[in-house]
């Protein structure tokens, strides 16, 4: 029985996640090293990597900024209407990427209100780099904050109520006595939103309106790459993305086994 | 009127928390969800249910709740085999196993799109061998549901792994002192213990599955009221620009999606105050 | 007085913490705030550090209304329940925090840290983290860190309730040397009358929001005000209507109600002074508690807790003995009094 599961499950996980895997990089060195060079260090290729990396650490930082302290809001105090917060941080979780970039383009594009109001402005945000940034945010916004939520509810607010009592600063409170109990969760969600932002593909594909080297992210990219048959050049540029997706799941399973211990 | 005094709070900040808290959550999530609403007034009742009543929108519901339940459904059986590997066997590669059930949160989806699409059409490697069977993946419902599942395989076991480690193996060897059989112990005893993470896992990875675009696109051929899914549906109507016809047909995902939602918080609560 | 609370009153939604709570404790005492667990105790312990704020009332501390200043103003040391030790500090970084927050000069805190941590005997256990220590140890460490800022007030929220038993005897009496050796103003909650009756200078009995009462350990033993107080201090009291022979009470008795050491137990042919006017009881169970026995004695419907030494002749449980209750509170609506047995006030003529 105990051979027969674990023959099971690891077939199940080798067809399933490890083939497609193997086969992106194969497919990616398929015409020699030198091709794929060329393709990774097309100018369009570097356009779109920018603009991922360029995401990626935006949804970083407003997330996790957020995260601490929505997070230090929910847990460290009561007040009414706590569960509706907590819901709405979560809502993005359960929507459909396309909608996600759905509600952008309402909120932002020409039939806007607030499109007017832009323009004058100079600002595109509906098809630019603003609205690329800001559905990354949005389908990643609830990542740091709810790996931290648990944890300070757990360690409970004792701690921090001692140290108000001596007199202690908010800052103060924050550095010295919950940063340390948080920073693992905080690490863990900040891979997880990592790996989210660089893949996000539905939204982006919505509200970027594919305007190569300009609007592109790397799997937007990998897409026109494939639907114009160039499979080749497709391969290699996901290639990027499989290596940056080992490496998630490696510096995540690290972090989970420092923070576990 | 009852008065309630301010509450003492010691603790600082919490001003300063809720007014960062409430500003994002307002300009990043609320306000751009209302658009919603405001945009489906644009169109009269009649026609809102013109359009999701249409037949091209009715079969893309249709494709995507079918297909949707179907990988959830091959993922709740193998999430709960591969839980009961990772906790309750030890064998060499064991980590790595453990490791690579998040892939699919960490692999872009249109990655693994493509590389799923490539590996099934009928030349492909997986493909060749089924389409001798006369058995096609690529752009047919059984390439959409492989696609989703393997989107949606981490939520079951991640959902089922922790409840599996907090129970005890007593009840299991109580049940084997009274003559059970580990067939009968494992439906008896273990599977009721697991059963709410596993529904909350299902829900997770179904309304996941049902909203997932990147990795369906490649594999679906996308032929209309066929292998035509319902994020694509609103794909179609934005690239004509039709805002309100889009608007109308995620609506109704959204309803589909809170209405999962909501019976998971059912599911949760009920299974709380039972053991409880 | 030192510390003032006038006609203080808290709710929280419809419960009310707090009723018209007024009390003064004088500069120097250690005072225990005892009952039942919601009784209002804890909640009144709070809203001294600041932890709560009143509904209505004033809180004084040194003569002045602290109402309006915040809890880290308050120069007020708290020890909480669970200690609330910063688990990712140490030992010394634990104790040096107030220290730090004052912006105290390293040489200083270094100086004053060593102090308490000699002081309070964990000495060598500077560079261990919370979960290294003890119950015992963590309670140390939270009593100095309270103390570090040199506060002129130390609220205790039940400081033993996490430890077992057999250190917390201990640590009672090492609490109330360090009180001592200090001198600082202390308020404890427990609701342990053993802990109040064997550490505090004065008790404060709290029930259902109320003062009950406030006296010396000695006073609230043996002249409870209220029903509440008589029941509570002391073991087990048996509350029976308001008939018992040989006793003649007030008019107005509610009830009465009657402590273990009133009680005398004697074997049916062991001689006693007033065998003549016991009551017959049966022996129920017998518990053996040290160097005495806790008796069970039934009459009627009534059980009678009594104690007897283990140098007395044994009895069995079944065993029929002789009951005799030497005196009785009797209380009524406003208050309670202690009632003798008409038969000692009659007991001149039965000298042999």
């Amino acid at each position: 029985m105990k051979i027969l599961l674990i023959t099971v499950s690891v077939l199940y996980i080798g067809l399933l996640l490890v083939l497609p895997l193997i086969f992106v990089l194969i497919q990616a060195f398929g015409n020699g090293l030198q091709d794929y060079l060329a393709n990774i260090t097309d100018e369009y290729t570097v356009k779109a990597v920018e603009l991922t990396l360029l995401a990626t650490v935006t949804a970083l930082l407003v997330n996790t900024i957020f995260g601490l302290f929505a997070a230090w809001a929910v847990t460290k105090f009561q007040f009414r209407g706590k569960k509706v917060v907590t819901t709405m941080i979560d809502l993005p979780l359960s929507i459909s990427p396309v909608i996600a970039g759905l509600i952008f383009i309402l909120t932002f594009g020409r039939s806007s209100p607030l499109f007017d109001y832009f323009n004058q402005m100079n600002l595109k945000i509906a098809y630019a780099v603003p609205g690329v940034l800001l559905v990354t945010v949005f389908v990643t916004f609830p990542f740091i904050s709810r790996e931290i939520i648990p944890v300070l509810l757990a360690q409970g607010k004792d701690e921090e109520e001692a140290a108000a009592l001596m007199g202690a600063g908010g800052f103060e409170i924050f550095r010295k006595i919950t940063f340390p109990h948080i920073k693992w969760a905080m690490l863990y969600g900040v891979v997880l939103c990592t790996a989210r932002a660089m893949g996000e593909f539905g939204a982006v594909s919505v509200i970027s309106g594919n305007l190569r080297g300009k609007t592109n992210t790397i799997p937007l990219h990998v897409q026109i790459l494939y639907n114009e048959f160039k499979y080749a050049p497709a391969f290699a540029v996901s290639s990027v993305l499989v290596v940056m997706a080992i490496i998630i799941l490696v510096v995540r399973s690290i972090v989970e086994y420092r923070w576990k211990k | 009127m009852k008065k309630y005094q301010k509450e003492t709070r010691v603790i600082p900040g919490f001003g300063l928390s809720m007014g960062v808290t409430m500003t994002m959550l307002c300009l990043i999530v609320i306000i751009p969800l209302t658009s919603i609403f405001w945009n489906t007034m644009d169109l009269s009742f009649g026609e809102f249910i013109e359009t999701i009543t249409s037949k091209r929108v009715l079969s893309g519901y249709k494709v995507s709740l079918i297909c949707a339940f179907s990988a959830s459904l091959i993922n709740a059986v193998m999430g709960v085999i591969l839980a009961w590997v990772l906790v309750r066997y030890s064998f060499p590669g064991k980590r790595i196993l453990d490791g690579l059930i998040e892939l699919p949160f960490a692999l872009p989806t249109a990655i693994a799109g493509i590389a799923l699409t490539s590996l099934t059409v009928d030349g492909g490697w997986i493909g060749q061998i089924f389409a001798k069977a006369g058995i096609h993946i690529a752009y047919t419902k059984i390439g959409i549901t492989l696609a989703l599942v393997f989107v949606g395989e981490p939520f079951v076991v991640r959902s089922i792994q922790p409840v599996l480690e907090s129970l005890d193996t007593q009840y299991e060897e109580a049940a084997e002192i009274m003559g059970a059989g580990k067939i009968y112990t494992f439906f008896r005893v273990i599977f009721p213990e697991i059963l709410p993470a596993l529904l909350t896992g299902f829900g997770l990875a179904f309304a996941r599955c049902l909203g997932e675009y990147g990795s369906v696109i490649f594999i679906a051929g996308n032929k209309p009221y066929s292998t035509e899914i319902a994020p694509l549906l609103i794909m179609a109507q934005l690239q004509e620009y039709d805002y309100a016809q889009a608007t109308a047909i995620a609506i109704v995902m959204l309803v589909i999606s809170f209405f999962i939602l909501f019976l998971m918080n059912m599911i949760q609560i009920r299974a709380g105050k039972r053991t409880r | 007085m030192y510390v003032e609370l006038e006609n203080i009153n808290k709710h929280f939604g419809d419960f009310q913490a707090a009723k018209d709570i007024s009390f003064g404790i004088e500069k120097g005492k250690l005072i225990a705030l005892l009952g039942p667990s919601g009784s209002g105790k804890t909640t009144i312990l709070r809203m001294i550090a600041g932890l709560e704020t009143p509904d209505s009332g004033n809180i004084k501390i040194d003569g002045k209304i602290v109402n309006q200043i915040s809890a880290g103003r308050r120069k007020i040391g708290f020890v909480f329940q669970n200690y609330a030790l910063f688990r990712y500090m140490t030992v010394f970084e634990n104790i040096a925090f107030g220290l730090k927050v004052e912006k105290k000069s390293k040489k200083e805190i270094k100086e004053r840290v060593t102090e308490l941590i000699e002081l309070v005997g964990l000495k060598g256990m500077e560079n261990r983290y919370p979960n290294q220590l003890s119950g015992g140890q963590k309670q140390r460490v939270a009593f100095a860190r309270a103390l570090a800022p040199n506060p002129q007030l130390l609220l205790l929220d039940e400081p033993f309730a996490a430890i077992d038993a057999k250190v917390r005897l201990e640590l009672r009496t090492w609490l109330r040397e360090m009180i001592d050796r200090v001198g600082i103003t202390s308020i404890f909650v427990t609701h342990d009358q053993d802990e109040a009756i064997e550490v505090a200078d004065e008790i404060i009995v709290t029930n259902k929001g109320r003062i009950e009462q406030i006296g010396s350990p000695e006073e609230i033993y043996r002249n409870p005000k209220t029903a509440f107080v008589a029941q509570f201090i002391g073991q087990t009291a048996v509350i029976l209507e308001k008939k018992l022979e040989t006793f003649t009470f007030p008019e107005d008795t509610k009830g009465i109600i009657i402590r273990p050491e009133f009680v005398s137990v004697t074997k049916k042919d062991e001689p006693m002074r007033y065998a003549a006017s016991a009551l017959r009881g049966t022996v129920e169970n017998i518990k053996f508690c040290g160097n005495n026995l806790e008796l069970k004695v039934r009459r009627g419907s009534h059980v009678f807790t009594a104690y007897r030494h283990l140098e007395d002749a044994p009895v069995k449980k079944g065993e029929e003995v002789n009951l005799f209750i030497y005196r009785v509170f009797a209380y009524r609506d406003g208050g309670i009094s202690l009632v003798e047995n008409d038969t000692l006030r009659a007991g001149d003529s039965f000298i042999i």
